[in-house]
């Protein structure tokens, strides 16, 4: 059985600082490095930010549900909306060859995280799940 | 929010930003910065030494300004980037479409050699 910590904020920007700091707090705690904590906190906010600005059509007092789960080898965050429901098939990274503003939210997670899997198959909102191994204990 | 102090010297602008810039924050430096564009400033100078967070709204800020400064011939030159801060740039694959300094010094001395 995993050790669960959960974290609820409202859909608002100015919470997102909140979260951060849990985050980044609970991956050192746990072990990771500084560098990769910095990681998958910017990770887990780049989610966040995605489920404001699509699921939620920008801020909303509705809620974002982050539940860690902490295993042996593993973190995995589920991170719930109950906005807009997404369009797996379109959520893609931008090319990094094409210079543009926007887009890179999705390339991030992806790139820091280890999987990423979208879940829409709720009745209403949306969950990302994202694992991130600790090195050397896959 | 950011506290975001800009200064002029001759005819560039220096930025100074303080605080994390993420969804929240982001629209202020955009604010700003756009309305050096707006003016075709010659020369903007984004310091970012007590910016510990930047999401990939941040950078998308700067991205724009970029591209559009350089749109009438205007440079923008980012510096002091801390760890994090960095790291976003790095995984990003774009700390090699900014030109990104050291320090202000280095910075200057930059724009001043290409002119």
């Amino acid at each position: 059985m995993p050790e669960t910590l959960e974290f609820m904020i409202p859909a608002e920007p100015k919470y997102l600082k909140i979260n951060r700091l849990s985050i980044k707090l609970l991956c050192e705690l746990i072990g990771f490095s500084t560098v990769e904590s910095n990681n998958i906190t910017l990770a887990i906010d780049e989610a966040c930010s995605n489920v404001i600005r699509h699921a939620y059509n920008g801020p909303s007092k509705e809620p974002i549900h982050i539940k860690c789960n902490i295993y042996g080898n593993k973190i995995e965050f589920l991170i719930r909306d109950f906005g807009r429901k997404a369009n797996v098939d379109q959520i893609k990274s931008r090319e990094l060859d094409e210079i543009r503003p926007g887009g890179l939210g999705v390339h991030l997670i992806k790139t820091v995280m280890d999987e990423v899997m979208y879940d829409t198959n709720f009745e209403k909102g949306n969950q990302l799940k994202l694992i991130k191994h600790f090195k050397g204990r896959k | 929010m950011l506290d975001i102090q800009s200064k002029k010297v001759d005819n560039a602008v220096i930025i100074n930003i303080k605080g994390d810039v993420d969804l929240y924050s982001s629209p202020q430096i955009r604010k700003v910065l756009l309305e050096l564009i707006q003016k075709e400033s010659p020369a903007i100078f984004v310091d970012l030494q007590e910016v510990n967070y930047m999401d990939s709204s941040g950078v998308a800020t700067l991205v724009e300004a970029l591209q559009r400064a350089k749109k009438y011939g205007g440079r923008l030159f980012i510096y002091h980037l801390q760890g994090a801060v960095q790291d976003v740039f790095e995984l990003s694959r774009l700390d090699k479409v900014f030109q990104i300094y050291p320090d202000e010094t280095e910075a200057m001395k930059a724009y001043h050699d290409e002119n």
